[in-house]
């Protein structure tokens, strides 16, 4: 692997960069290997490239439907944090978050993680009271967590309207400094690069239609490039996980909704954190390039269409200007639509499944790109050893059977309300 | 946006009805006597089929009434819509 | 000011009458009615308009419309002030102003043009090698990186200006109102159905405008014309100018952004700026028209190099010449008309290089004209930085992919007019779901197969000619009326158009470079996506479109790819030996052109973002004082201060005096749920914990609620208000939760119980009276009731009159004195609240507002929104006794899963603090040792906190696990985020009359 670095893009220019090798190889698929992954999005890839670095298992390829990172890893908002409040989310996140700290120079690849800090708006006192909580939670789990005043915030973000005004006027808000944005694409590209080079095949173009079980124990997935045997299969398809487990005749306690994130044109800096708003239905941070990039709720019915419809837009555009009254002569340049697997108790799913050496990680909901370390590392950690390490076992399929669901915000098993 | 058929009101934009799920799920006629596994599957498990679904709307700012719809999760098609079976 | 050195004396669609004055960069100008700040910039001679994204290179104007990457301008002041307007679509108003964007100290010198200087080091995807080392240096890296990107400035005042949305149907709506969707407006109105037809110019007529084709035999505009006043007299079209059909959505739903305001420096009193239709259309008509492709050469960004259609529409719609001398650059016929017309406007045309070995006919034509045709060469470089000096062109090979070398000559013009065919305008039949094919006699992307409602017509399919345009718009006009029920909707006859024979073109996705040099070949000027960064990306193995996107930031731009994104698929599929079918296609994405926040937001912001509910008592809060907090949709008034008294003083005067004397508070906002039917207990049975089928008339009864996961859904009170009739009560924040709820039930799982719903909250105004003398006042006005405790006893229910109003009368508390819940018809609620409060004076009776009602409640230890936040269960909360063990009821077979019943689950318990002087902090964490290192344990959670005036001391609630057992231990609550610790006492949760005998007194 050609070590990337501002002496190696020197080295290139005198080439007119005509040197550069591939980042990572496409190879033909094997007949077999150690482990499958399905679904070349950041988790599988991180989940590859743990395989190699932490559990020296190099025997391994990634499945991808279509190119690498082009679903949800390719269609979020590219929010990082770890601000929750139940505690195995706050222990999970905050692994995540800890080796988002060390990722590029760990994969040699800038995947310009950008520690410009998440707030959340308090715009009633049961939010300040919620908030409080949460943060007071994250403090004692040892995770930062700063009150701001309505003051402050004005300080920190001049732009947003602090003022009794608004339908729903901010009273204070909670900061995570740590938190901040990533460039969702190099996620992708980097674990890629990162895992090829410890030998991980990347085979893109491949879909699996089925698996091969016997007696209970998962042997193999049927391709559109053949049969692949495989000792053991991680799943990893967040958006199509009942679609992909349902080949292996498993049903989850998952619902596929439609969720749409924007942008709007590109603006010199005006605002340098991640804003989210409950109350407002809206979170926003400015990209590198400029573009205020934003979501809002899920389109709000069962859907695999990665594409959405207006309302929802014009939700999260409302949200956005009632909090940044001056942004109302930007305007919106592209939206774009992702599928979310979203779990009966908004927490997601990582860990073994009924069927033996066919494990799962889905159920991201809205928040699975700031996992994607972490998840991959514990989802290595769980195909490798067949067990979950200390950091996903709450994670567990069987959870809502056992009634140990995590339900951060408190809606109950109506998929569409997390 | 999408164009729901409400069986009573005819026509009415999406943004008019309020989303009630898989129409399919039924809830055990003694809850007591279900197992464990066929309770966690009523409460919590769904087919999220990729293609028709038979779902239901209810017509929040109309009628209130709860209808079942066949809709395509890929395309969004409206394939059928028709009222809840009444018993009275 | 200086004249207009580079206008003609005559023609063009602007008016010489109404002169202009605007600013550009601070230089006074002047242009006229009609003009586009681009072409009043071309007539003064500017063509030096802006800086690239990512090189600072000095940029000019490129097209004349939609598509403009180049000619981005911040506008106005203030606040008023919009960064990135396309400069090819401002209208000209008089007192514009513009200045050049992301260049500093101006356009002419840029200090981030060094970024050009060391471009080397800086090719596609630099950022993800490099900025690594040191880690803790990135942000200060990205904070440079963040100052050189972006493009405009953002406004940081209000907008002073208003937006509106609007709603349609019609039969057929058209998008696009050139040659074709006039032509498909005409067909479809004629036959009578309803047509919106909209278009995102100032005028109808599209390319026509800046055309000097003829329909038989005059002017077409002339023919624009008439079918506009056709339309315009029919009262069932709808004719949009300035209005961009945007969005295609399910179910034939569009999404159309109207300017209606932005050609003015300020909207006209109530005027919109922006206007967002939401349209459903049973058929549509796509009429987008199509969009002109640059051709990929060294140096191809330079100010000068425009496309040639836009040339031609300066020249002809503007009477403007967009340069003195001229080459053309093409490798399809349609620059040679644009060729012929820069002559006409009195351009020196110096010749018309063409890819094609043989042009055909049009080479002819401007040879007699006397330009000279260079067939089988291309432009493979220009001279000149901010200004234009030379082409310098060369033979190419065949096959293009060479420089033939040998006759290498530079022709010296100031403008180089360059076509590389046509894109047609697929994004909104994109958008629609249909599916794209690659058209091999255009070499660009057409409408394949059809998923919605619509059909396209004229150069959005592909066809250029005007007669084609025309013929194909009668025809989709008709179809599309026939299918939406019009039967007898007709084609129009076709008039006569000149139309010429034309040469295929050749296509000609990059110019390739000379031998041994390194010229920058741009494919997205925006941005600055050069050909070389498309090569790089598929040498690193990013070469399907999307990661060609991703990577090289090909397309996402402002003008999101309009003029380079077939070009990039094209470089793209030559380099891996491919066919452009065979790699896909790329998405096309809402909007077609960017959308105001604004206009989509309209009226419902600030202030309005939600609605606004207020109890019918409300004039009479507002008068008495008090101050409002939102609850749900609910204005309630929070507490009612008196002059000069503090805030706290005032909730602790309100809580005291409920306690001991009395007082009335607006319960309106509760929801009230009127159930009725011959099996109404039976399904408040299964949709309680508790047993309702043995309760009386008359009688009322706490009722608890779960979910089908067994968490605590809600609570209220529900009263047998007749036999088989019952009034429910919802907290304020599940009402419609609730009522939802019921109605599931109802209609999904049990339709066969004879049993209905309606929601009544707003039918009733409720007004709670409590404290000691609560049944003194309400003696004073009620009527035919004895409302003695032998007459009305706890949890009891009447009817009677409250002063002279038939009024509901419940003897239920929340507050835990004695009390009343009267309701009364909503318009009689003001009325009956004053009456009550009059008749209370003599014992001092106060309203109060929910800060006091709060207190009151937690000294009762009740529970809500903190410790109802549905991860409790009903023992959590100590309701065991709630829990019916004789029938099913939702969420009862939940309660048996291990986890909701396990003995460390966090239980309801009051909280004191040891000093009884500290309050406990809101929102706190329960730890018992609070000096422990990170994490701490955590045990529970603070749910509701105050100082309780009556005992004199704070109280709290809170959530503990396994907290029942732990009555009189002695914990700590923590909360970090403001620097609190409380050390805190274990009590049960009722602090206040745990018997409840005053209640029933």
């Amino acid at each position: 692997m050609t070590r990337y670095s501002i002496f190696s893009l020197a080295r290139n220019a005198l080439s007119h960069h005509e040197r550069w090798p591939l980042a990572w190889r496409s190879p033909e698929p094997k007949p077999a290997y150690d482990v499958v992954i399905i679904g070349g999005g950041g988790h599988g890839l991180a989940t590859a490239y743990y395989l190699a670095k932490e559990h020296g298992i190099t025997n391994v390829a990634v499945l991808e439907k279509s190119w690498l990172g082009l679903g949800n890893t390719g269609r979020n908002t590219t929010i990082v944090r770890s601000n929750y409040m139940i505690e195995p989310n706050a222990h999970f996140y905050e692994h995540s978050l800890k080796l988002w700290e060390g990722l590029s120079q760990d994969l040699n690849y800038n995947v310009m993680f950008s520690q410009r800090g998440v707030i959340n708006l308090a715009q009633s006192d049961a939010q300040v009271d919620a908030m409080q909580r949460r943060g007071n939670a994250m403090r004692l789990n040892g995770i930062d967590a700063v009150w701001l005043s309505r003051d402050q915030l004005k300080a920190m973000v001049p732009l947003l309207d602090c003022s009794d005004h608004p339908r729903y006027p901010i009273l204070g808000a909670l900061l995570q400094p740590r938190g901040g944005t990533a460039r969702h694409d190099a996620v992708a590209w980097g674990y890629a690069r990162a895992a090829d080079a410890r030998g991980v095949d990347i085979i893109q173009d491949c879909e699996v239609t089925g698996f091969r079980i016997d007696r209970g124990r998962v042997t193999a997935v049927e391709t559109t490039k053949g049969l692949i045997a495989a000792g053991k299969i991680g799943v990893a398809v967040a958006g199509h996980s009942g679609h992909v487990m349902a080949l292996a005749g498993l049903r989850l306690p998952i619902e596929t909704h439609l969720l749409q994130a924007m942008v709007s044109e590109p603006v010199k800096p005006c605002f340098d954190t991640v804003i989210s708003s409950g109350a407002t239905h809206c979170y926003v941070s400015q990209s590198d390039k400029g573009e205020l990039v934003f979501g809002g709720s899920l389109d709000g019915y069962n859907s695999y269409a990665q594409r959405g419809n207006f309302p929802a837009i014009s939700h999260a555009a409302t949200g956005l200007i009632s909090l940044f009254p001056s942004f109302s002569r930007l305007k919106l340049m592209r939206t774009w639509g992702g599928v979310m697997d979203m779990t009966m108790d908004g927490s997601p799913i990582i860990g073994r499944t009924p069927i033996d050496g066919l494990y799962l990680d889905g159920g991201w909901c809205y928040g699975g790109f700031k996992a994607t370390p972490g998840s991959g590392w514990v989802f290595a950690y769980t195909i490798a050893r067949d067990r979950p390490h200390a950091l996903n076992e709450a994670f567990s399929l069987d959870r809502f059977q056992r009634g140990f669901a995590l339900d951060e915000k408190g809606m109950g098993p109506t998929t569409g309300l997390h | 946006m999408m164009l729901i058929p409400c069986p009573w009101c005819g026509e009415r934009a999406q943004v008019e009805f309020a989303y009630g799920g898989d129409a399919t799920v039924k809830r055990p006629a003694d809850p007591a006597s279900a197992s464990d596994r066929e309770w966690h599957d009523y409460v919590f498990v769904r087919d999220n089929p990729k293609g028709p679904l038979d779902e239901l709307w209810y017509h929040a700012a109309g009628c209130r009434r709860y209808f079942r719809v066949r809709r395509d999760t890929v395309t969004h098609a409206i394939l059928a819509s028709t009222p809840l079976p009444e018993i009275t | 000011m200086a004249g207009q050195p580079f206008r003609g004396d005559e023609g063009g669609l602007i008016d010489r009458e109404r002169p202009i004055a605007f600013t550009f960069n601070g230089e006074r100008l002047q242009g006229y009615a009609g003009d586009t700040l681009a072409s009043a910039l071309l007539a003064n001679g500017i063509r030096l308009v802006g800086r690239s994204f990512k090189y600072h290179r000095p940029r000019g104007i490129v097209s004349a419309g939609a598509e403009e990457p180049n000619a981005l301008v911040q506008l106005a002041v203030g606040a008023r002030t919009e960064p990135n307007a396309r400069a090819t679509q401002v209208e000209l108003f008089e007192g514009l102003e513009a200045e050049s964007q992301n260049c500093w100290p101006g356009v002419g010198f840029d200090v981030g043009a060094l970024n050009g200087v060391f471009s080397s080091l800086f090719p596609a995807g630099f950022y993800y090698k490099t900025f690594m080392w040191p880690a803790s240096l990135w942000m200060t890296y990205e904070h440079w990186i963040r100052k050189m990107a972006g493009l405009g400035r953002a406004p940081v005042q209000p907008d002073p200006d208003r937006y509106e949305h609007r709603f349609a149907h019609c039969d057929v709506l058209v998008a696009g109102g050139g040659p074709a969707g006039l032509a498909a407006a005409l067909a479809a109105a004629r036959s009578g159905a309803r047509v919106i037809l909209a278009d995102e110019g100032a005028d109808f007529g599209g390319a026509l405008r800046g055309l000097r084709a003829t329909i038989e035999g005059r002017p077409a505009m002339n023919w624009v014309r008439a079918a506009v006043a056709e339309l315009a007299a029919m009262p069932d079209v709808v004719l949009l100018r300035r209005a961009t059909v945007a969005g295609y959505y399910d179910h034939n739903s569009f999404v159309v952004s109207e300017r209606p305001a932005e050609h003015m420096a300020v909207p006209a009193p109530f005027q919109a700026r922006g206007r967002l239709w939401s349209v459903r259309a049973k058929e549509a008509v796509l009429a987008t028209g199509a969009i002109e492709r640059p051709l990929v050469f060294g140096n191809n960004d330079r100010p000068g190099v425009m496309l040639a259609s836009a040339a031609q529409a300066y020249a002809n719609r503007f009477a403007v010449r967009p340069g003195s001398r001229a080459v053309v650059f093409t490798n399809n016929d349609s620059a040679y008309e644009a060729a012929l017309d820069l002559a006409r406007a009195g351009v020196s045309v110096a010749a018309v290089i063409d890819a094609r070995e043989d042009p055909g006919p049009a080479a002819r034509r401007v040879r007699e004209a006397g330009i000279e045709s260079i067939p089988g060469h291309a432009v493979i470089n220009v001279q000149g930085g901010r200004k234009l000096k030379a082409a310098e062109v060369m033979a190419i090979n065949g096959d293009g992919t060479a420089c033939a070398g040998g006759d290498w000559r530079a022709i010296p013009c100031d403008l180089l007019a360059v076509s590389g065919g046509w894109n047609p305008a697929v994004h909104l039949f994109s958008q629609s779901r249909g599916k794209l094919r690659f058209d091999d006699r255009i070499a660009a992307l057409v409408p394949g197969e059809s998923f919605q409602r619509e059909r396209s017509a004229g150069a959005a399919r592909g066809t250029f000619t005007l007669r084609g345009c025309l013929a194909e718009g009668f025809r989709a006009g008709a179809v599309a009326a026939r299918a939406a029920g019009f039967d007898k909707a007709g084609e129009p006859p076709v008039p006569d158009c000149d139309t010429q024979a034309e040469t295929p073109l050749r296509p000609l996705w990059v110019v390739p470079l000379p031998k041994h040099t390194r010229l920058k070949r741009f494919v997205d000027l925006q941005n600055d996506v050069t050909a070389e960064d498309v090569a790089l990306a598929l040498r690193e193995g990013y070469d399907n479109v999307e990661h060609l996107k991703r990577y090289t930031t090909l397309g996402m731009g402002t003008d999101q790819g309009r003029t380079s994104n077939v070009s990039g698929l094209g470089i793209l599929a030559g380099l891996r030996g491919k066919s452009i079918p065979s790699l896909g296609t790329t998405t096309f994405r809402p909007p077609y052109t960017a959308i105001p926040f604004g206009t989509i937001a309209g009226r419902e912001i600030g202030h309005h973002f939600a609605p606004t509910r207020r109890s019918a008592m409300h004039a009479w809060h507002e008068q008495a004082g008090a101050s409002f907090i939102p609850a749900g949709l609910w204005f309630r008034p929070q507490v009612y201060r008196r002059p000069g008294e503090g805030m706290m003083d005032a909730i602790y005067r309100e809580t005291k005096s409920v306690r001991t004397t009395v007082g009335m508070i607006d319960v309106s906002t509760l929801g009230k749920i009127d159930i009725q039917g011959r099996d109404a207990a039976l399904f408040l049975d299964r949709v309680y914990t508790n047993n309702f089928r043995k309760l009386p008339v008359g009688k009322a009864r706490y009722g608890l609620m779960l979910r089908e996961d067994g968490m605590v859904f809600d609570d209220g009170t529900t009263t047998r208000i007749g036999e088989s009739r019952y009034l429910m009560t919802t907290t304020t924040a599940r009402a419609g939760e609730v009522m939802r709820h019921l109605e599931y039930c109802l209609q999904v799982l049990w339709p066969e119980l004879d049993a209905y719903a309606v929601s009544v909250t707003e039918e009733w105004a409720a007004i709670a009276l409590a404290g000691p003398a609560s049944r003194s006042v309400l003696e004073r006005v009620v009527g035919g009731v004895d409302v003695s405790n032998e007459g009305l006893p706890y949890m009891g229910y009447r009817e009677g009159t409250v002063a002279e109003v038939p009024a509901r009368i419940f003897r239920i508390s929340f507050s835990g004195e004695l009390a009343y819940e009267i309701n009364v018809p909503a318009d009689y609620g003001a009325a009956v609240w004053e009456a009550i409060h009059t008749a209370g004076r003599s014992f001092d009776i106060i309203p109060y507002g929910t800060e006091a009602l709060s207190i009151l409640r937690i000294e009762k230890g009740h529970v809500v929104s903190g410790e109802l936040n549905g991860r409790t269960t009903a023992d959590d909360l100590g309701f065991s006794a709630f829990l019916s063990k004789e029938k099913d009821f939702i969420g009862k077979r939940s309660l048996a899963r291990e986890g909701l019943w396990r003995p460390d689950r966090k239980q309801l318990v009051g909280l004191i603090p040891v000093d009884k002087k500290t309050r406990v902090p809101r929102g706190a964490q329960i730890v018992e040792d609070p000096d422990r290192e990170t994490p701490v344990p955590m045990l529970g959670e603070i749910t509701s906190q105050c100082y309780s005036p009556n005992l004199g001391h704070p109280i709290a609630l809170g959530i503990v696990a396994g907290g029942r057992a732990l009555h009189g231990r002695t914990l700590h609550a923590l909360s970090p985020v403001t620097g609190e610790r409380v050390p805190v006492t274990v009590t049960p949760n009722v602090f206040i009359d745990p018997k409840g005998e005053r209640l029933r007194g």
